[in-house]
């Protein structure tokens, strides 16, 4: 176990080393953080100083060498665009991005399990129709039309929910939530819909072949034939089933939403990392840029080491591999 | 359920109540960007200036005409051709309580000098700044410097005591590693001082009661409170408009005017930004980056060059592109800008047939091809402005590619002189000619300010000896010197001026701004409340 762990932790360094390489390689294109820090009038001279004072007259790998040292430290130094040390502005829109990821989440895992059982059970119910009917347009609508549509419907014309922030929101200690105030719950429910929307369409779609799939097993006949109800039959012996595979694509999708929160958090204005990110590329602030998109290369590591690590543990025909191979 | 509902919503209601009285002067403002830091002298961009004009004063002030008008000075005159003096306005405090005085001058000015300050170009001719008593400062310039005024205009007053003691004696420095104090933090003497401020969230100001301006005539503003929030996303920018949860809306993007216009309890009020957009040249090199013309540069030859002028149907542009919503110019500043001439404000005509004979003579019958630079997101309708011109070119013989794109690329990219001809917005934020002369058409030398922006490399001698005197001189004589450069421009046709930018605010019915040419909300004269 120990063993498995060390080698897919081993694994995981050249993936962050890559990314690391191929992001700070990109910023050569997005622009020259000195032409915006300098703004319309400078001289050559300050300039000159500007550009040494941010190192950026030091070759590409001494520049690289210098970034992956300070990152190992977690220093990544201060944003351009805000004058700020970049730690502490991604540590400020984290509990944003994270609220608004767990409540979308939650919304795709309930709502589409729930949807995905019933569109299972009564496949020619017109509810079920209509259900498969719109997840299609939920699958094939991009975010940003999805949350435009649903501004316009909630809040500009009826009014009920807030279009864009945070509302209100109370600081614990580091973390600001959202969750405390009445203001900042509304301002939580388009942008997860929004954001939550095309997993929740997977989910019930995938929850619902699943239960196509198990429901004409031997094992669900055998169940009827013990006279159990269609309550157990279904969430008894079916449900349970299915949700190995539902859970294994549900957390990796997680990794996905914290990422692709960008799209939302910038039709919504949610001041998360997603949208720091966005205001750091206008603004060529390779600090920010280059910090963002480790992180998020870790979160998608350890998601997917996680995954990895419930496997070995539920599943044991995993461990018994193991020990067949070393020959016991 | 319902009645805990109501419970909570009483409880709202309730803890609310105080701020009932000043709800109805709360102005809540968006715009698509947020100041970057709250250190009045360190970026010299709109997006800082329109939220720090709010809290800090500058000696002078600018009228609602943008003329000057007494500020934390209440009287200037040049007492020797190289020597300004200010009279300083009495019992002035700072938010922090403290008093001003001539020491804040002394240190204001000599922190906007320091080289991490982007506000060189206002203080740039300063040699010397002295406290002569408690209420008299003078400024030494290194040469006689006719328009310093207008250029303290834009320099904002600090509190000495309050900057030294916050170790902020120097604008944002890039080697520290540390936040400064002046990044969140402000300390003025304006109207409004901050209350709260997170960076691309929210940033709250209130009246400051004790501001003097409120005695002086025409600051009759009854603004109590401002939340400024910046919302990105135009479509999101304009929904929260329409749905009431903005008031004031600095930027509303083009195609939803109509629609705002349209909309109930919403007014679009539209005015000229001090802002002229043109084409430049590459005159310098001997072959053209990006042309199929080998061995010459065609834009070299002034024949060329009208030529393409002649090819461009403004007035399609300003009926089509732009909405009616432009002023079409011949020249390179607009009626706001010290210097304009009305007779130099002409436009060669348009006329598809001479620019294909001026093309021809100049020896390319056939035309040529070239690829015109543009961003994508920096001036109204950027883009669609250079694909109309390209299609104009096109169809008189030079194929013109357009390469669009985000403001951060281009201006990296032209800032290398890596283009052939592009398109450029510039504002002028001193409001006299010599800026525009200065950094687009003198010849690039090290000095501050000459040539900076000049990236079509277009140097003529003539003019050089023009802005040098137009730097010193002062009066009528240099009002014949900008005419004489002004001319120059017409003949010399370094850029192709299109025009000068309209800019459009949007607001709730229940507000009024005055519309102001520099793009900037003024609140000390804004009104909110019932109609």
């Amino acid at each position: 176990m120990f063993a498995f762990i060390v080698s897919r932790v081993l694994q995981a360094v050249p993936v962050m080393l890559a990314v690391a390489l191929i992001s700070f390689a990109m910023f050569a294109y997005v622009g020259d953080p000195v032409a915006i820090m300098l703004g319309q009038d400078f001289t050559e001279a300050q300039r000159a100083a500007l550009v040494s004072d941010l190192g950026l007259d030091q070759p590409f790998f001494v520049q690289f060498l210098r970034f992956i040292g300070n990152a190992a430290q977690g220093e990544f130094g201060l944003s351009y665009r805000l004058s700020r040390p970049v730690a502490e502005l991604i540590g400020e829109r984290a509990p944003a991005t994270l609220e608004l990821a767990f409540c979308a989440a939650i919304i795709a895992l309930v709502a589409g399990v729930a949807m995905g059982v019933y569109t299972g059970l009564y496949r020619n119910s017109w509810l079920s129709r209509l259900l498969l009917t719109v997840s299609l347009i939920g699958v094939s609508l991009p975010p940003f039309l999805v949350g435009i549509l649903l501004i316009l419907v909630f809040s500009v014309w009826l009014g009920w929910l807030p279009s864009f922030g945070r509302g209100e929101v109370v600081q614990l200690g580091w973390w600001s939530t959202g969750f405390l105030t009445w203001s900042g719950i509304k301002a939580l429910i388009l942008p997860s819909v929004t954001l939550g929307l095309f997993q929740l369409t997977l989910i019930m779609r995938l929850v619902r072949a699943e239960m196509l799939e198990v429901l004409r097993t031997d094992y669900i006949k055998f169940a009827r034939a013990r006279g159990l109800g269609n309550r157990a039959v279904h969430f008894g012996h079916a449900l349970r089933n299915t949700l190995v595979p539902v859970i294994t694509i549900a957390g990796l999708q997680l990794g996905g939403i914290i990422a692709f929160a960008i799209v939302t958090e910038t039709v919504f204005q949610w001041p998360g990392m997603g949208l720091l990110f966005i205001q750091s590329v206008s603004a060529a602030d390779i600090p920010v840029m280059a910090a963002y998109l480790v992180l998020i290369a870790l979160v998608f590591v350890t998601i997917n080491l996680v995954v990895d690590l419930l496997y070995y543990a539920v599943d044991p025909r995993l461990r018994i591999g193991r020990a067949v191979a070393r020959g016991r | 359920m319902v009645h805990w509902v109501r419970a909570a919503a009483l409880v709202a209601v309730l803890g609310a109540m105080p701020a009932v009285g000043a709800m109805a002067q709360t102005v809540r403002w968006a715009a698509s960007g947020d100041p970057n830091t709250m250190d009045p002298h360190s970026q010299n961009v709109g997006t800082v200036t329109m939220v720090l004009q709010q809290i800090y004063d500058p000696l002078i002030h600018r009228d609602r005409d943008l003329s000057l008008t007494p500020g934390l000075a209440t009287a200037w005159r040049q007492v020797e051709p190289s020597r300004w003096r200010f009279t300083l306005r009495q019992g002035v405090r700072f938010h922090d309580g403290q008093g001003f005085g001539p020491e804040d001058v002394v240190f204001s000015i000599t922190r906007a000098l320091q080289p991490t300050s982007n506000f060189g170009i206002y203080v740039d001719t300063i040699a010397k700044v002295e406290a002569v008593d408690a209420q008299t400062v003078d400024i030494i310039t290194k040469a006689p410097d006719p328009i310093l005024p207008n250029k303290l205009a834009s320099v904002f007053m600090m509190s000495k005591a309050w900057s030294e003691a916050n170790n902020a004696a120097r604008p944002q420095n890039t080697r520290a590693r540390e936040e400064m104090v002046t990044t969140r933090n402000t300390n003025g003497t304006g109207a409004y001082r901050l209350a709260t401020r997170e960076p691309d969230v929210r940033t709250v100001l209130v009246r400051n009661p004790a501001w003097w301006g409120w005695q002086v005539e025409g600051n009759t503003g009854n603004v109590a409170e401002i939340v400024f929030r910046p919302i990105a996303s135009d479509a999101t920018r304009i929904a929260a408009l329409l749905s009431g949860e903005v008031d004031f809306v600095l930027d509303p993007p083009l195609q939803d005017l109509n629609r705002l216009r349209a909309a109930p309890g919403v007014k679009v009020v539209e005015g000229p930004e001090v802002r002229t957009i043109f084409l430049a040249f590459d005159t310098a090199r001997e072959e053209l980056l990006y042309s199929d013309v080998k061995g010459r540069n065609p834009f070299r030859d002034l024949r060329v060059r009208q030529a393409l002028y002649q090819a461009i149907d403004i007035q399609a542009i300003h009926r089509t592109t732009m909405r009616g919503q432009s002023v079409v110019t011949g020249t390179l500043i607009p009626e706001q800008v010290n210097g304009y001439a009305k007779s130099e404000d002409v436009r060669l005509p348009f006329d598809a047939a001479r620019a294909r004979a001026l093309l021809a003579e100049a020896g390319y019958p056939q035309g040529f091809s070239v690829t015109l630079d543009c961003p994508n997101n920096r001036y109204i309708n950027d883009e669609q402005i250079c694909q109309n011109i390209a299609a104009m070119w096109s169809r008189a013989g030079v194929r013109t590619a357009v390469k669009a794109q985000p403001l951060a690329p281009f201006f990296a990219q032209i800032q290398r002189d890596d283009t052939s001809v592009y398109l450029l917005g510039w504002g002028v934020p001193t409001l006299d000619a010599l800026y525009s002369f200065q950094s687009l058409l003198a010849t690039r030398n090290g000095a501050q300010g000459d040539g900076i922006w000049n990236y079509g490399g277009y140097s003529n001698p003539r003019m050089d000896a023009l802005i040098q005197r137009m730097k010193v001189e002062s009066g009528e004589a240099r009002k014949a010197t900008i005419r004489e450069a002004l001319q120059l421009y017409r003949e010399d046709l370094p850029h192709i001026p299109l025009h000068h930018q309209m800019i459009p605010w949007a607001m709730r019915s229940t507000v009024t701004i005055p519309h102001m040419a520099n793009n900037q909300p003024y609140f000390r004269w804004a009104m909110a409340g019932a109609q």
